[in-house]
């Protein structure tokens, strides 16, 4: 049981982490975005400071949305997706073990990166500790809703953009608890501890919905 | 049982045949009745004049495009569960009309808002939680045209649009909180004036109208799409007549 799943997890790790540095260019697209607001908005350090949370939550869901038609596109096109198909394990496992292996290639390294660009924003170390902590645990939510999506999308050939407008809608709650916990954290209209578990729980939820409908999704646009 | 019974779309196009003139009947004579009392008997309000008619198209369709959401729902269910050959029409169907009374439901409210709040658009939960079910009625019609076959294309669509029916109410409720958070006493009170019956009346007699003009609408579409998949396969047919050796047209359930 371990075993399989162990070596899934190496497998998926192994390749997102080798073939075309994609944790790396997640984390450039992550720094761009930061870079090009300050250009939007204007330099100013304390609006920077009060709307930083929101940009850096922001950059990190486009980061993501990016890398997620990696996901299974790779897997579909050299024939793996059939194989993990058909190889008779659960469906919906494989999907959350890919997703793990994912976030850990794609997401981590945001959650590492923002700290460093919170400097850039202004931050201070306080609200730094709180978006890092609500990124480390809202980015998982991202990945597995955006599962759905690179599901739904892997069988069509350009299906970025769609993945995008299909994924946005239902990544906003994320987003909004996200934001408002750390923003609760530096200026406390309510206590931190309320939409960090609300969003730690939109993240358990999205662990069980997403595998499901996008195993869903992938054997209906298999067959 | 009847529900079965129409699953064969010639009998169900025979039967769209007999019930569509009546609801059209009715749909018109709903909407003559109550544009009248709309137009004519419904007194104005004492605050907002004659702008308060809006509300009498503004509100039908506000609630017309969540039920037009419910029955896309139902039908996903009636396509991965039972594998009705119909309900993946119907949820297709439905789409664009949901779309439009969402649309509907914006533009007359930014209408009515420019009046009473001084601005188009606030960013207020209501407004915000529609606007979001518009982006998911398109996304969900953008990814019904993308793919080819229409019988895979029912299947992706309708895992969507039950994915986005259990997230819908999380974002309603997301949105409230956002909203509560930002800006507490909100420009917008619904539950300022109790209704009064002179305004109660026309309004539901709108509602019926309008939920008259869905089906009716929604069997037109229903129709037309069974006729432009029986097209689709009688070309497929013909193509693969005419070039022997290629692939056979696969056959599709609702022709």
């Amino acid at each position: 049981m371990t075993g399989w799943a162990m070596a899934l997890f190496q497998r998926d790790l192994r390749l997102s982490v080798r073939i075309g540095g994609s944790a790396l260019v997640g984390v450039l697209f992550f720094l761009a975005v930061v870079t090009v607001i300050p250009f939007g908005v204007g330099p100013d350090l304390n609006l920077l400071a009060r709307i930083g949370p929101a940009i850096l939550w922001i950059g990190a869901l486009l980061a993501t949305l990016l890398g997620l038609d990696r996901l299974f596109q790779a897997d579909r096109e050299d024939g793996t997706l059939d194989l993990m198909m058909m190889a008779g394990r659960p469906l919906e496992l494989v999907i959350l073990i890919k997703c793990l292996a994912h976030w850990i290639a794609t997401g981590l390294p945001l959650v590492v990166a923002a700290p460093l660009l919170a400097i850039f924003l202004n931050l201070d170390p306080v609200s730094m500790g709180a978006v890092t902590l609500t990124l480390l645990v809202g980015t998982p939510a991202l990945t597995l809703i955006g599962a759905i999506g690179a599901s739904l999308t892997v069988s069509l050939r350009r299906g970025g953009l769609l993945l995008a407008v299909l994924v946005i809608p239902l990544a906003i709650p994320v987003l909004i608890f996200g934001v408002s916990s750390a923003d609760a954290a530096i200026h406390d209209p309510v206590p931190f501890l309320t939409p960090f578990l609300i969003l730690c729980a939109l993240t358990l939820i999205a662990a069980v919905v997403g595998p499901i409908a996008s195993a869903a999704a992938l054997r209906f646009s298999a067959d | 049982m009847a529900f079965w019974d129409y699953a064969n779309p010639t009998r169900f196009l025979r039967l769209v045949q007999v019930v569509l003139p009546w609801l059209i009947g009715f749909c018109v004579l709903a909407f003559a009745a109550g544009l009248y009392m709309a137009f004519f008997t419904a007194p104005e309000d004492y605050q907002q004049g004659n702008t308060v008619r809006i509300m009498y198209i503004h509100v039908p369709a506000a609630w017309l495009c969540m039920m037009c959401y419910t029955v896309m729902s139902i039908s996903s269910i009636g396509t991965l569960v039972w594998k009705h050959p119909l309900a993946d029409v119907s949820a297709k169907s439905a789409a664009p009309i949901g779309a439009a009374f969402t649309f509907m439901a914006l533009v007359t409210g930014s209408l009515w808002g420019k009046p009473m709040w001084g601005t188009y658009w606030v960013w207020d939960a209501r407004l915000t939680s529609v606007l979001v079910l518009l982006i998911m009625y398109l996304g969900l019609m953008t990814l019904w045209r993308t793919m080819d076959d229409p019988i895979k294309a029912g299947k992706s669509a309708a895992i969507l649009t039950l994915v986005g029916a259990l997230n819908l109410p999380i974002i309603k409720f997301s949105v409230d909180w956002w909203n509560t958070l930002h800006q507490p006493a909100s420009v917008v009170r619904m539950d300022g004036p109790t209704i009064h019956p002179d305004i109660l009346w026309p309004l539901l007699v709108m509602a019926v109208a309008f939920t008259l003009l869905f089906f009716v609408l929604h069997l037109m579409a229903m129709r037309n799409e069974i006729l432009r998949r029986r097209v689709r396969a009688l070309r497929m047919r013909a193509a693969s007549v005419s070039r022997p050796g290629t692939a056979a047209a696969t056959a599709q359930p609702a022709e």
